[in-house]
């Protein structure tokens, strides 16, 4: 079999957690060497509590272990494929040592706020003067320029400052989070993985590193595009719209049979509002003239929509999928994890991959991105351990002896158990 | 003009939004694309608002202006033998192919990648679909809010009593057109150093499961089933609340920030409150804390609330409307928005880079009409006459 199309790329990567990480998953996916550093005294947040009797009480049916951040669900995720080592980059020795390691790598990730690079001297500048051909990825939450460049701002605030929020929610109501995902950081991390590879191939060809700038937000409201131009070419403001489509109706979420299971449904054309009647078994309501054409329907959703869920209030959710799908009409169930760990999709595609880790047991993850049909992604290696691979890259990559990583080790510069004092948590 | 992408050749079948988005990221970072349409009607993404001064003129959409900047256009019917054998003459020099059918369509049209990789050896295709090349939903069909629900996003958006939501927008189609752009650049990579073509399957069902961010892993490691829990993200308080004069995303990052925000609400003595003393009483009080909350925000305006709260730590945020932020000094600084001049539309301000690549330059050049590029690329690259071309326009080639 062919090589992972990215073997060979060494990648640094100083990012914690969303954004940045999912960068190099990605790119640690596809093959490039990852090496992820994090110090004793600041591991990856998304690693959880250092104290187990804190994940004790907020994870009260997650396995309990000595080290509990080497077995958090969040990072175990996000950093397959990756090796972990840990250096004090606030010390003068973890700066050198970083500078080594920058000199025999291809890309350095980061993601802290604009001022941390410099501050820590080890800004781009800098670094190139290390490795003339690097590429460094900064990925800071509104980009390294602008008035608002050294603003803090979260997953929420993102979604906010993104125009994302203001998009989603009930008809008619105020502007909605996602709970549960903070969706400026995939993107960002994906943008970012976008632009790697293609600062690679512009590498590949002319033989020069770059420092790539990214804002969290620009990334988001690029994915929104349809509604800027709408305020741009019309000065319209788009709002909220629940469930409910520009043209399609019915469109909507509905009710089945059991506890919170739902079913969305598209229908896109007269013809499969046809077929829909026809797969519902054309019950009286479904002949009034005033639904058969799409501006009728759009006219009469809120009454459409509840004589619809009457229908779907008899069955599972998946039923009422392949009844719909048998006769050609969009509709599937809101799946929840457990759903979605056991569907036949998902489950034929090979989505989930289960693989052991020495602390955490063995669980199933989410796997490839995409099929690469002559270079199959896999996960090679379960999420590093805190310090996993000191040795393998302090002595094998950098040669330092056995002394030199025992002194570095004496001065809490490196290591692999987290300190009990740590700035931040999950 | 040198940009990261210069010399990439890519030949385009997609339509609507995920292909073209991903073709797009390719085109606006320097690679050279050719967007094959149908004859007549074109992309139907020409036929999605929205349109400019709302007239709906298949020249006018601003969804499709947007998603297919950068592009050369041109028409050729597939379904014909005679427009296959000019994609054919096409793809001999592309180096890679993006395609958006349904699963069914290249391999009833004879262009499966086994055949396609006769003509061109090393061809990198990209194929972007619902739910993939393979599995048993394969051929089912689907519009964004069904794959929304299918790939575990609504499960997490709404209110637990009410019926979960679709993220705003078409972000499904967003996300998978993204990922058809990195599997592309990454698989072209692969070529450039191994010499070996591929082709990459990607399922809007799997991408939107892909960027969650551990619904899976939380239910394996912590046997929690997450879902939707309205307006919030933990640690509490949190959420967005009516303020003075709109919502504002109040945040407090950690529980250690809870006894800041006491401080600046004017209410140290919250903190010592025993229906707020831990962030589990906070979650268990959260109506409460909500209501106790709202009755400061109200008082106080947006702005000022993201200002003091950067001061202090909190990272407080307005939910932007497309005013606000076409209106932002930060994203006007940054020169985020980019005008692009369009024949039929005149100069339209467009969203501009997703990332900035170094000193290189990055432009905005705009969509092509329907057939614009048909006598450049057919006559000026493939060596048709001009009469061949009416011919072939005659028997509805192009």
């Amino acid at each position: 079999m062919p090589d992972l199309p990215l073997k060979g790329i060494r990648v640094i990567d100083l990012s914690m957690w969303f954004a940045g990480p999912m960068c190099t998953r990605l790119l640690g996916d596809m093959g490039a060497e990852i090496i992820k550093v994090e110090s004793l005294k600041h591991i990856d947040p998304w690693r959880g509590p250092v104290d187990p009797q804190r994940v004790r009480e907020r994870f009260p049916n997650r396995k309990i272990t000595d080290t509990p951040y080497d077995c958090s669900p969040g990072f175990n995720l996000q950093n397959r494929n990756k090796c972990g080592i840990t250096l004090d980059l606030g010390t003068p020795k973890g700066k050198k040592i970083i500078k080594q390691l920058v000199k025999i790598s291809d890309v350095l990730v980061e993601n802290y706020s604009p001022r941390v690079m410099p501050k820590l001297g080890l800004d781009y500048p800098v670094l190139r003067r290390t490795n003339p051909e690097l590429i460094m990825m900064s990925l800071p939450a509104l980009g390294r320029t602008g008035p608002d460049k050294d603003f803090l701002a979260f997953g929420q605030t993102i979604d906010c400052m993104s125009g994302m929020a203001y998009l989603t929610g009930y008809l008619g109501e105020g502007p909605m989070l996602q709970s549960g995902l903070s969706y400026g950081d995939p993107l960002s991390g994906m943008n970012a993985a976008f632009a790697v590879i293609s600062a690679l191939l512009y590498r590949h060809r002319t033989g020069k590193g770059l420092h790539i700038d990214l804002s969290q937000v620009e990334g988001l409201v690029s994915f929104n595009a349809d509604s800027i131009l709408d305020y741009t070419m019309n000065g319209r403001i788009r709002e909220r719209m629940g469930n409910r489509d520009r043209s399609m109706a019915p469109h909507g979420c509905y009710r089945c049979r059991g506890e919170d299971r739902w079913l969305v449904i598209a229908v896109p054309s007269d013809e499969v509002w046809q077929r829909f009647c026809r797969a519902i078994g054309e019950p009286a309501w479904t002949e009034d003239e005033r639904f058969a054409d799409v501006l009728g329907r759009y006219d009469r959703q809120d009454e459409l929509d509840r004589l619809i869920e009457s229908w779907t209030l008899q069955y599972d959710h998946y039923e009422v999928m392949h009844i719909l799908q048998s006769a050609g009409v969009p509709a599937g169930p809101v799946l929840d994890p457990k759903e979605m760990l056991e569907d036949s999709h998902f489950n034929a595609r090979g989505i989930f991959e289960v693989v052991p880790h020495r602390i955490a047991g063995t669980h199933p993850y989410v796997g490839a991105f995409a099929h690469f049909s002559r270079t199959p992604i896999t996960i090679r290696t379960p999420a590093p351990c805190l310090g996993e691979h000191n040795e393998y890259v302090f002595s094998e990559l950098l040669g330092m002896t056995r002394e030199e990583i025992a002194e570095l080790e004496r001065m809490g510069i490196t290591g692999n158990v987290a300190s009990m004092e740590q700035q931040g948590s999950m | 003009m040198e940009q990261v992408l210069s010399g990439v050749k890519v030949l385009d079948l997609t339509h609507y939004i995920a292909g073209p988005y991903c073709t797009k990221m390719l085109a606006d970072y320097g690679a050279s694309v050719i967007k094959i349409e149908r004859p007549v009607k074109g992309d139907g993404a020409r036929r999605l608002a929205p349109f400019f001064k709302d007239d709906p003129h298949p020249e006018k959409s601003g969804f499709f202006l947007y998603l297919n900047t950068g592009k050369k256009g041109i028409t050729l019917n597939l379904k014909t033998e005679a427009g296959r054998d000019i994609f054919k003459q096409l793809l001999k020099d592309a180096d890679i192919l993006v395609e958006n059918f349904s699963p069914r369509v290249m391999p009833a049209l004879g262009l499966d990648y086994e055949t396609l990789e006769k003509i061109n050896p090393h061809l990198v295709m990209t194929s972007i679909s619902n739910f993939g090349q393979t599995g048993p939903y394969r051929d089912y069909r689907a519009t964004e809010i069904v794959l929304d629900g299918m790939g575990g996003w609504s499960t997490i958006i709404g209110h637990p009593d009410r019926e979960p939501l679709k993220p705003g927008g078409s972000q499904a189609q967003f996300v998978s057109g993204l990922f058809g752009a990195i599997a592309s650049v990454s698989a072209y990579y692969g070529r450039q150093v191994s010499g070996i073509g591929q082709h990459v399957d990607i399922s809007i069902m799997d991408a939107v499961l892909y960027i969650q961010m551990n619904l899976t892993s939380n239910y394996t490691y912590n046997n929690v089933v997450q879902k939707r829990y309205g307006n919030r993200v933990a640690p509490f308080p949190s959420g967005i609340l009516p303020c003075k004069d709109g919502y504002i995303g109040a945040i407090t990052v950690t529980a250690e920030k809870w006894p800041v925000l006491c401080e600046w609400m004017g209410m140290p003595g919250l903190v010592d409150d025993p229906r707020f003393l831990t962030p589990a009483d906070r979650a268990l009080n959260i109506d409460e804390l909500d209501a106790i909350m709202i009755s400061w925000l109200v008082d106080h305006e947006q702005e000022e609330l993201l200002r003091e709260g950067q001061k202090r730590g909190l990272p407080f945020g307005i939910p932007a409307s497309a005013k606000m932020l076409l209106e932002s000094r930060h994203l006007n600084e940054r020169g985020y928005f980019v005008e692009v001049d369009h024949p039929m539309t005149g100069k339209v301000r467009y969203p501009g880079a997703q990332v900035r690549m170094g000193d290189l330059p990055y432009e905005l050049r705009r969509a092509p009409l329907l057939g614009e590029h048909n006598e450049e690329i057919y006559v000026g690259r493939l060596g048709f006459s001009k009469d061949d071309l009416v011919r072939l326009r005659e028997q509805g080639v192009i």
